[in-house]
């Protein structure tokens, strides 16, 4: 079983499911060794030091549904679920007629990536190459 | 302790309005009169623009670039720092329409006032069109593609100086190229004698003062120390220029106490954008180059303008719908794909407004049905121009499914629909933020008159992008440049006659 990734950012819920719902949302992270994902802990909770805490708390809230929907439709704790099958369920809730439920989804994904694709490596991992010396680094 | 301090004339914000005003504003400093510029932000030095997308992001952008509107549905981005937006625009100088300006009814605002105080700032900003060799591949095929489908492009005019094609614009030119308030008007104005303080923001808006505290510079922070010790100032004046932008001017005005209008915050719009991105079957020159050379504007028969844009990796990800394999997939086809920014042209409305909750500015937006439509028949278009030009698969948000493959290009109308655009679900992101202190005849009309100046406060004045009645269906820092022109010819005129 997975364990929190970093200590102490929150909302507590997250930063226990960041790893089975960052495999679920980015299928690169099946590959992450523990240095990617404390990276990925330190620009997730370091976004999120600064928000307010009413939007922690319903973002924990959030995470925390999405954790009782996997039991009531899988019989399975979220961190126990298999990518494939979290990801078919977080589909179906951005897809919710609910537009609480479908930002929810947006926000969570949105950290994720963020967490994965501001990173120096990943950007290079997908050829992106832009630099101060512009065509001069290209001709 | 509070420190008092008096000006002749104080300046909120230094973007394309602040910045303006206060280069414009130098006779009167050499009439013997004090102008002062107070700016939230940092100086940033060259250094700073790393082209480090979460770093910049963080450093540029009002709430790191992460401002939603009430309801979560839209991301507003907007800059604080010496030269505001103008830090973080692509350069694009268009002239305002004549059909909007006239649209607008604002007595004395003529379409061809604005044009020849737009050509002033774009001569003074070398605004000129890139030369053909300097243009990548990302545009040309959108420059074919749209010849293709039948749609008329036009090259952007730029306000370049020594562009290296970077391709990091929107993160802050590393190379200082683009001219803006913070390297034309602002540096001129400081020689001239006007004072500029940074790293102070603006608490209160009181009858002729504004309370301001200075920070210190934090360590690891960037950009330059703050101009003035940190702490609280009480700062007077004769004149005062609220030019923050729509989410600093407005909040100022609304917390301010003073009796205004009841228009005041209402009728905001925006130009809601969606990113759209298409797969072509070998690599292209995307990140490298000026990202923005062309566009498409059918603003007047169908709401929408389509310009050429390349986003950085986060950028990109966030904007994509969906996540999983497909959009893993498609982010790493990076080095092979086109984008296109679309642009609705939406209309003020009552119901979409800017107002205060907890202490913090907050914007109530509700997608009208035809700024979805306008949305809907742009993507319909980008598709068609994306197919243009030899694209494998198109990425349109509210088509389904999102992916669209090149065998099903005969059925974009089909597959691209507004019963697909599910807010909260798609990612739509505004950078032209406009209205709120709309100008006009009457305090029931308007909150300010052709001149910026606030109906019932004479010592008033607004010149930023709040002052225009309706969208402007263009990018707006040119026509935000020559209304401020307008507003500090009041001000002169109002500190005798120094017209």
């Amino acid at each position: 079983m997975d364990g929190p990734v970093g200590e102490l950012w929150q909302p507590a819920p997250l930063r226990l499911a960041l790893r089975p719902l960052a495999r679920a949302f980015l299928p690169e992270a099946t590959a992450f060794s523990e240095h990617d994902w404390q990276a990925m802990a330190e620009l997730v909770g370091g976004t999120l030091a600064g928000k307010p805490p009413r939007l922690l708390r319903q973002l924990g809230l959030f995470v925390r549904i999405i954790g009782l929907l996997a039991v009531l439709r899988h019989r399975r704790r979220l961190d126990a679920l298999p990518p494939d099958q979290l990801r078919a369920l977080l589909e179906s809730l951005e897809r919710s007629p609910l537009l609480l439920i479908r930002r929810g989804v947006w926000g969570l994904r949105t950290l994720i990536f963020m967490g994965y694709y501001t990173r120096p490596e990943a950007a290079a991992t997908i050829g992106y190459r832009a630099t101060a010396a512009g065509w001069e680094a290209r001709r | 302790m509070t420190t008092t301090k008096h000006y002749d004339v104080i300046i909120v914000g230094s973007g394309a309005g602040g910045g303006t005003v206060a280069a414009a504003l130098a006779p009167v400093v050499a009439a013997g009169m004090k102008v002062l510029v107070v700016e939230k932000g940092p100086r940033f030095r060259q250094e700073d623009f790393t082209g480090r997308e979460r770093e910049m992001a963080s450093a540029l952008y009002g709430d790191s670039g992460g401002f939603l509107t009430a309801d979560g549905t839209m991301t507003l981005a907007f800059a604080e720092g010496y030269g505001g937006s103008t830090l973080v625009y692509t350069g694009t100088s268009l002239i305002a329409p004549e059909r909007v300006i006239t649209g607008w009814d604002v007595p004395g605002v003529t379409f061809g006032d604005v044009e020849t105080r737009s050509r002033k700032y774009m001569a003074e900003n070398n605004v000129h069109l890139l030369a053909d060799d300097l243009i990548n591949e990302n545009n040309r095929l959108f420059l074919e593609g749209a010849r293709a489908a039948g749609f008329h492009a036009e090259q952007f005019p730029l306000n370049l100086k020594g562009c290296r094609g970077s391709s990091l614009c929107n993160l802050g030119c590393p190379n200082l190229a683009k001219q803006g308030t913070h390297q034309v008007q602002l540096p001129a104005a400081e020689q001239a004698g006007v004072e500029v303080v940074t790293r102070a923001r603006v608490d209160q808006l009181e009858e002729r003062a504004l309370r301001v505290t200075v920070s210190a510079r934090q360590a690891g922070e960037k950009g330059a120390e703050a101009d003035w010790p940190a702490g609280r100032y009480r700062l007077t004046a004769g004149t005062i220029v609220l030019a923050g932008g729509v989410l600093g001017t407005i909040p100022l005005l609304l917390t301010s106490g003073l009796r205004l209008p009841a228009i005041l915050g209402q009728r905001f719009t925006c130009h809601p954008a969606h990113i759209l991105v298409a797969e072509h079957p070998h690599e292209i020159t995307n990140d490298v180059g000026h990202p923005k050379s062309y566009y498409v504007d059918r603003a007047e028969a169908d709401g929408y303008v389509l310009e050429t844009c390349m986003y950085f990796p986060f950028t990109t990800a966030k904007n994509l719908t969906g996540f999983g394999p497909a959009h893993s997939a498609l982010m790493r086809a990076y080095p092979r794909l086109q984008m296109i920014l679309v642009l609705a042209c939406d209309k003020a409305s009552d119901g979409n407004s800017v107002g205060m909750s907890a202490g913090k500015p907050v914007v109530n937006y509700q997608f009208s049905r035809e700024t979805i439509q306008a949305l809907v028949r742009a993507t319909r278009a980008s598709a068609r121009i994306f197919f243009g030009a030899g694209a494998l698969r198109v990425h349109a948000p509210s088509a389904n499914p999102t992916l669209i493959e090149a065998r099903d290009a005969g059925r974009v109308d089909e597959l691209v629909d507004e019963q697909h655009f599910l807010p909260g679900r798609i990612s739509v992101s505004a950078a032209h933020l406009m209205g709120g202190c709309a100008m006009g005849r009457t305090p029931t009309d308007s909150v300010t008159d052709s001149w910026g100046r606030v109906h019932g406060y004479p010592w008033l004045r607004v010149a930023d992008a709040s002052l225009f009645p309706d969208s402007l269906e263009i990018n707006p820092y040119l026509t935000v440049m020559a209304l401020a022109d307008r507003v500090a010819e009041g001000v002169r005129t109002d500190l005798g006659g120094m017209t």
